[in-house]
């Protein structure tokens, strides 16, 4: 059903700074001109009234105390290479273990009810549970088993609630793609011969998985600051070494190196998503109409 | 001729809305039989009931004189001898034509890919598509579309085809194209069971024509009979609204 009007509209890709008329085109270049202008004046009205406060020294050395940052950052450095290691081990975890339990919580017919309840558990449980306290527990509960053939640092119970919580939560995101994936798809492979396993994973799980990217990649922003939740274990990870260095100097620099290195990953992986999600809406559009 | 396809005494209901009554069908070997009937009257639930897709409340459904609907029946092992074209979204569109049509051979028959590649290019070829091979779904018309899902369902070498509705999605003028295909497969002798809005097609290709109304099967016999002098007032009224809308 396409008209000849659809052809004209969906040719080529859609620009950020559309191609104008000579009339409109000046009338963009003046809109440019004032977002620039307000940008410029807003900001600099922001940093003149902080700068020129009575507190803001006070301010300055407790936070932006360019000694105390140039002090503190190799070792919060050191300690945040270990939250980019425990995040990148978590992450690949926590991908792996939630498809497994949404594709089973999508399996259908009685003889997987009891697989099914176990994963409904799973999840209900554990989104229940702040994660502070599942890292606590298992933290320091496991280790003070001191139970034979299990590993007792900190370190590893730390990844393992993070996982375990995290997991539950991507669950989700994975069983709400696949439920957006049409009926008709998994009629149409089971006719096939397909078994429910083989749908799942040929046609339903690589459409599904395409409709929830960007919800991944969101996890992906927020499991990035919440390794650094494993502190409380005693782990010296970016945090940690933050705050040994504040205890000792009673300066709290330590703590913004922390935050500029945390940002310094996320605020790109969180452009990125929104670079996805609008390129794939996009696309969506130009397919439907 | 012996019976490909049996139901006996079929009833489905769902959450308690009865949509199939009594359904007694036989659909012997080659032999073409078309479901028609107005919006609702079940003929898409009663080709996923045979298909094994939707369970019976009811009944029994026989393929080849071994029952399906029993609870020692395989449906993965059954629907390996049909195949079946709903109206839309028949595609995966994460594949391309050629895995599509392959992924069923591969991974139920077992084929390797060399094998199923060329089974894939026969049908393509055949069926006058070997240029869209590498194509995917949403590069395709709505015609071209349907008749890949044909030929992804015939790569199974099914023996029974059931088919629903699969033109009434489609824009008037790609409606030829996928009927020819369906008359194609007459030629060769295939068993059919086809749920069809189009009459001038059902008189033409159908041995039987079989109208269902409100889940229950009302007549069924020879084109010819069915649509000159239809014995049921039901009947009648229908084919006459059809009529009235120039679509006879
Ligand atoms: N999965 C389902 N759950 C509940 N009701 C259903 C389901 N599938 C079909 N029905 C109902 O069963 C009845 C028969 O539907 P069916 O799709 O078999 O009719 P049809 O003859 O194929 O109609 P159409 O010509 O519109 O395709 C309808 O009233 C429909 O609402
Ligand atoms: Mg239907």
């Amino acid at each position: 059903m396409t008209s000849p009007i659809d052809h004209v509209e969906r040719r080529g890709p859609q620009r950020l700074w559309p191609r104008l008329p000579p009339r409109q085109r000046e009338e963009g270049a003046r809109a440019a001109l004032i977002a620039a202008a307000s940008t410029v004046v807003v900001i600099g009205l922001i940093l003149w009234w902080v700068l020129s406060s009575d507190t803001w020294p006070a301010v300055q050395r407790q936070f932006f105390s360019g000694f105390h940052f140039r002090e503190s950052f190799p070792q919060v450095l050191d300690g945040f290479w270990l939250d980019v290691r425990m995040f990148l081990v978590a992450e690949v975890l926590i991908l792996a273990i939630a498809l497994v339990v949404a594709m089973i919580r999508a399996l259908r017919g009685p003889a997987f009810l009891p697989l099914r309840a176990i994963a409904v558990v799973y999840i209900d449980l554990i989104r229940g549970i702040p994660i502070l306290l599942l890292i606590l527990l298992l933290g320091f509960g496991v280790p003070a088993l001191q139970l034979r053939g299990v590993p007792n640092s900190p370190l590893f119970w730390g990844i393992t609630a993070l996982v375990i919580s995290y997991a539950a939560y991507t669950a989700e995101v994975y069983r709400a793609g696949i439920e957006s994936v049409h009926e008709s798809q998994r009629m149409s492979a089971r006719s096939i011969g397909l078994t429910q396993g083989q749908s799942l994973r040929y046609v339903i799980v690589p459409q599904a998985v395409r409709n929830v990217i960007p919800a991944l990649l969101n996890g992906f922003v927020s499991l990035q600051k919440d390794v650094a939740l494993v502190f409380v274990l005693g782990i010296r990870e970016g945090l940690r070494e933050a705050q040994i260095y504040n205890a000792s100097t009673f300066n709290y620099t330590s703590y913004v190196a922390a935050a500029v290195l945390f940002l310094l990953v996320s605020v790109p992986v969180a452009r990125f998503t929104d670079w996805y999600t609008e390129r794939d809406r996009r696309r969506k559009q130009a397919m439907s109409s | 001729m012996t019976d490909k396809l049996r139901i006996e005494d079929v009833d489905k209901a769902f959450d308690g809305k009865v949509v199939l009554r009594e359904i007694d069908l036989a659909v012997g070997e080659h032999e073409v039989v078309c479901l028609i009937g107005s919006s609702g009257s079940g003929k898409s639930t009663l080709l996923k009931v045979v298909n094994l897709l939707v369970p019976v409340d009811k009944g029994s459904i026989h393929l080849d004189g071994v029952e399906i609907t029993g609870p020692d029946a395989n449906p993965n092992i059954v629907r390996q001898k049909m195949g079946i074209v709903f109206q839309s979204f028949n595609l995966f569109p994460h594949m391309s034509v050629l895995a599509n049509i392959t992924l069923g051979p591969r991974k139920v028959h077992g084929l390797s890919a060399d094998e199923a590649d060329e089974r894939a290019s026969a049908l393509l070829e055949r069926f006058g598509l070997l240029d869209k091979i590498d194509e995917y779904p949403d590069r395709l018309s709505g015609g071209q579309q349907q008749r890949v899902a044909v030929i992804r369902a015939l790569a199974s070498q099914p023996e029974l085809m059931l088919f629903d509705e699969i033109t009434s999605a489609l824009d008037p003028e790609l409606v030829a194209e996928v009927l020819d295909v369906i008359r194609g497969l007459k030629e060769e002798g295939m068993t059919m069971l086809i749920a069809t809005h189009e009459m001038g097609f059902a008189r033409d290709v159908a041995d039987r024509v079989c109208f269902l109304d409100d889940g229950l099967i009302l007549e069924h016999g020879p084109p010819a009979e069915i649509f000159s002098s239809p014995s049921q007032p039901r009947t009648r009224q229908f084919l006459q609204r059809i009529v009235d809308a120039g679509r006879l």
